[in-house]
């Protein structure tokens, strides 16, 4: 074993070394420490009484804040920052991992950086006041992210954004989805990271070039941030500056690093990362040791998903609109399997999952499974047999992600995928192409607010609609939306960077970050079968009185996407590489690498209300389907043929992520066990199960459970290879 | 020789309660009888549906062979109406290795003309059969029409060992009767080639379409089947079967 550059009295002495010693190199530790499990959920603990304590006093408080309209309570005068508020407890005597985003659980911290008005807003929706001078020195004095923001954009992006033709744009809030590596705190402690960091400022001397100068002051704010993380520790009672040396200093010192980011930002996804493999490492090591059991490792996980939990930010009752609800996408990505053909399942993969049983179901955290079609049998049991139960877990294709990410990557937000610590994305919204369509239509004249919104581009003037002169008209308009999008973006993340960086989070990272530019696309399903209709119907336009066409009248049956019908999902395809291929034609701040998502899992609702009728037989107001998806009850032939459509779209096209909502009711998953299958009455003419009462642990009651699950997974597999 | 054409109702293409795995399901469309609970009167009428040919099935089942690895579920409606369909259907899909069920009601089956079913059955991995009532009475007012057949085909299946499942709609106050349940399990006991007693749970969320299609519901006041008495029905038929055995 090589030596141990770092802290030599440190218990990580006793780690298996490489290079993770020498570098900041997390996966490495991982790959060289981890035990990857094959077994079953039989070793799962139950949650301790501290635990249901602490979870019924948390519950508790959800219910204050339900009756309270939505929030328990608001600061309007301390900014949130690391080191804002003093230390906070739900109840401290039981809490085995500590820390809260402000003093007390569920208030909700004042972050004015983004933009004051939201600040603002938030505040007054529930009937707060921000402190006056807080708004006078965020008016004033220092300049917020959406003001830098609309001191830039031209009319056309206002009246676009006015428009609803591109939506949700982070201008007025934070951006989120940037995951920082907080696996580094737990590893390295913060004094060896701020160590890295200077190293980092020193390699970028020379020639000063915006860009350098750039990296130069972020940087140094990364250093600021770090230290102030040594500050947030002492707060709590401990010394985050060295490495952890147990299971719950592990816990501990990453829950700081991301305590550290939630404190700091109020973006639109707070991922966590890829942290249940890596913790499971300092846990085996403690089990080995016989210093904590299982059911001690249990409480822990179970405590720090708890705090996860508790992550709230001040949000305005537009934004919870366009989001349907509250999310803070705290997504955490377990499994996966890693590139030397090992699972990245550990006992700890277990451990998470099992909160959901614990603590009950919950939204958030995000657990989300990186599915392989070659994770270990048992594990992809549990995950059906928790789905099942809860249906709280989020699957995602490992087999295609870790092709172009590696085996350390994580979820940001729903589908976003990088690798931690090393990638990070410009969140971009997304742009309505079935608004876009419309717009072809009727030459840049919006439907709904009859204004002269996009380019003044010949209008159609046929009554009965010809597919070659619409899609002739659409990528013109395609065209002009594409370069639109992509330069209010570039406006949103240089004033974003400069008015609102992310520092705790880009101080875990590494110094080059290969940045992604994401875009993404709204109603696909909807331009999909409405060119469909055009193409294989007759699709007769009806104008209001300025001749602008309002309505469709449609004869004739056509092929709609969601059927496995490559006549509709060609054009889907079609339209999904040429609108990419159009971002791609355009500059993209700090040359970020564009990518698109089709992903809108809530907002396709608020889109819906903004797009007028659609050629496809849509009315206005109608919500556009989620991501993906086919439209609701077009897609007839079954779950298999719809997903098969959605399956079609090239992930190369899509690389921030394609979305396919998918509900079925647990007994459409299989038989459940009044089912007896292989009856064989010679054999088993003895059985127990079947001379009165059933218990569970009778045989043939058992038999036919797995069986389900079996199915069930076999399911989850299909949908993964989707 | 012209194409033989299905009428289709529809087909489904993740079918996980019809048959084992992940099922291509198709349905049939038209039934002669007229169960009370039927949860698929639309499938009901001669005359609806989609003419489909064999090639075009099994193109559609090409597309997700690789999720329907079960196999192709016949099912309705009442697939021995179409009885030329099927076997055409079958015997295609068994040349291409693909497992083949047929769920029926059996009720068209005649001692008088075998050579039909002789030859469906030769191309068919899995027979489910729908035993819809034991007792022959109830049975024509369940069904409007008698069981004789029904039982018939079930002795005809097992005298050729054909691998069958029973399926069994338990509904309160017309089969979830001890009395029937015993007799249906002492009348399964006899037959040599039951594989799996699927015994389901009457529930009543077709009701919407009858509404819709303007047809009578006659079950209307009777509650949905628990799963708790649907355990205890499937026990009392199992019972009832090994206690006729031992003697």
């Amino acid at each position: 074993m090589t030596e141990m550059k770092i802290n030599s009295k440190s218990s990580t002495f006793d780690f298996v070394g490489g290079k993770w010693q020498n570098e900041i190199n997390v996966r490495d530790f991982i790959q060289k420490n981890y035990t990857p499990y094959y077994g079953d959920s039989r070793f799962l603990a139950e949650p301790t009484e501290a635990t249901l304590k602490l979870w019924d006093e948390c519950c508790e408080l959800f219910k204050k804040e339900r009756e309270n309209g939505g929030v328990l309570d608001l600061d309007t005068s301390v900014i949130s920052s690391i080191t804002s508020h003093g230390a906070g407890y739900i109840d401290k005597e039981l809490e085995t991992i500590v820390g809260l985003q402000t003093d007390a659980p569920l208030k909700r911290s004042l972050q004015p950086f983004g933009g004051i008005r939201m600040a603002e807003t938030s505040c007054s929706s529930y009937g707060y006041e921000v402190d006056p001078e807080v708004s006078e020195i965020f008016t004033k004095y220092r300049k917020t992210h959406n003001q830098g923001v609309f001191d830039v954009y031209t009319p056309e992006m206002k009246a676009a954004r006015h428009s609803a033709i591109i939506t949700g744009l982070p201008d007025a809030y934070g951006r989120g989805r940037i995951i920082g590596d907080y696996r580094r705190v737990a590893l390295y402690g913060i004094d060896r990271l701020i160590e890295d960091k200077k190293a980092q400022f020193k390699s970028l001397e020379g020639e000063m070039t915006p860009d350098r100068i750039q990296l130069r002051e972020e940087i140094t704010e990364q250093i600021r941030a770090l230290k102030e993380m040594i500050e947030l520790g002492k707060i709590y009672g401990f010394d985050i500056s060295r490495p952890a040396e147990n299971a719950k200093e592990a816990i501990q010192w990453l829950y700081f690093g991301y305590l550290s980011a939630v404190k700091e930002q109020n973006g639109a996804a707070m991922s966590i990362g890829r942290t249940s493999t890596f913790l499971d490492i300092y846990i085996q090591r403690d089990l080995n040791r016989g210093l904590i059991t299982e059911s001690q490792a249990q409480e822990m996980i179970d405590h720090f998903i708890m705090k996860l939990r508790l992550v709230r930010f001040a949000r305005t009752p537009e934004y919870n609109a366009l989001f349907s609800g509250d999310p803070t996408w705290v997504t955490e990505s377990i499994g996966g399997m890693g590139v030397d053909g090992r699972p990245l399942v550990t006992k700890n993969s277990f451990r998470y999952l099992r909160t959901l049983e614990n603590l009950g179901t919950a939204p958030e955290p995000n657990l989300t499974v990186l599915w392989s079609t070659r994770l270990p049998q048992c594990f992809k049991e549990y995950c059906a047999q928790i789905s099942i139960k809860t249906s709280s877990v989020q699957y995602e294709n490992d087999d295609m992600m870790r092709a172009v990410h590696g085996d350390d990557y994580a979820i940001a937000c729903c589908v976003s995928s990088m690798v931690v610590g090393k990638e990070m994305q410009f969140f971009g919204a997304r742009a309505n192409l079935a608004k876009c369509l419309l717009y072809a239509i009727n030459g840049g004249v919006d439907e709904r607010l009859k204004e002269q919104i996009g380019p003044k581009y010949a209008p159609i003037t046929s009554e009965i609609l010809n597919y070659d002169e619409v899609m002739d008209r659409f990528e013109a308009m395609m065209e002009w939306l594409a370069e639109l999008y992509v330069n209010t973006l570039n406006v949103i993340h240089y004033m974003h960077d400069k008015y609102c960086y992310e520092r705790s989070q880009m101080a875990l990272h590494d110094r080059d970050v290969k940045r992604y530019f994401a875009t993404g696309i709204a109603g696909l399903s909807v331009v999909a079968d409405s060119l469909s209709a055009i193409k294989y119907a007759q699709v007769k336009t009806i104008r209001d009185e300025n001749g602008i066409v309002v309505d469709y009248e449609t004869t004739g049956d056509f092929p709609k996407y969601g059927n496995n019908d490559d006549r509709v999902d060609s054009i889907a395809v079609e339209l999904v590489s040429k609108f990419m291929n159009m971002i791609r034609k355009h500059y993209t701040y700090r040359n970020s690498i564009p990518t698109m998502s089709i992903l809108t899992i809530t907002s396709n609702v608020v889109y819906g209300k903004k797009t007028g009728n659609t050629p496809d037989g849509r009315k206005m107001g109608i919500p556009l389907a989620p991501g993906a998806n086919p439209m609701h009850g077009r897609d007839t032939h079954g779950a298999v043929a719809s997903l098969a459509s959605v399956a079609k779209l090239p992930f190369e096209d899509c690389q921030d992520g394609i979305s396919n909502t998918f509900s079925i009711i647990p007994n459409a998953l299989g038989k459940d066990d009044v089912f007896v299958g292989d009856l064989d009455l010679d054999f088993d003419i003895d059985c127990g199960c079947c001379e009165g009462t059933v218990t569970e642990r009778s045989s043939t009651y058992m038999t036919p459970l797995i069986k389900k699950s079996e199915k069930a997974s076999e399911k989850v597999d299909t949908l993964n290879k989707l | 020789m012209s194409q033989i054409l299905g009428r289709i109702h529809s087909i489904e293409t993740c079918g996980t309660v019809d048959g084992p795995g992940i099922r291509f399901v198709i349905f049939m469309q038209g039934c002669p009888m007229r169960c009370q609970y039927c949860h698929n009167p639309d499938s009901w009428d001669y005359d609806n549906g989609k003419l489909m040919s064999v090639e075009e099935i099994l193109k559609q089942y090409d597309g997700v062979k690789e999720f329907c690895k079960g196999g192709i579920t016949v099912t309705g409606g009442e697939p021995l109406v179409q009885i030329d369909f099927v076997i055409e259907l079958f015997k295609r899909a068994q040349e291409m290795g693909i497992h083949t069920a047929l769920d029926t009601s059996g009720v068209l089956f005649n001692l008088s003309g075998l050579e039909k079913i002789d030859e469906l059955l030769e191309y068919t991995s899995l027979v489910m059969l729908d035993i819809k009532h034991i007792d022959d009475e109830k049975h024509k007012k369940l069904t409007g029409h008698s069981n004789k057949n029904i039982l018939e085909f079930a002795k005809y299946l097992s005298g050729k060992n054909i691998p069958t499942w029973i399926r069994h709609v338990v509904v309160p106050e017309i089969t979830y009767k001890e009395e029937y349940l015993v007799a249906l399990g002492e009348f399964l006991a006899e037959l040599k080639n039951i594989k799996a007693l699927d015994v389901l749970p009457y529930h009543n969320m077709a009701r919407g379409k009858y509404k819709e299609l303007g047809i009578n519901y006659s079950l209307d006041g009777i509650e949905p089947l628990t799963k708790e008495e649907a355990i205890n029905a499937r026990n009392i038929i199992i019972r009832a079967m090994k206690a006729k055995k031992k003697n």
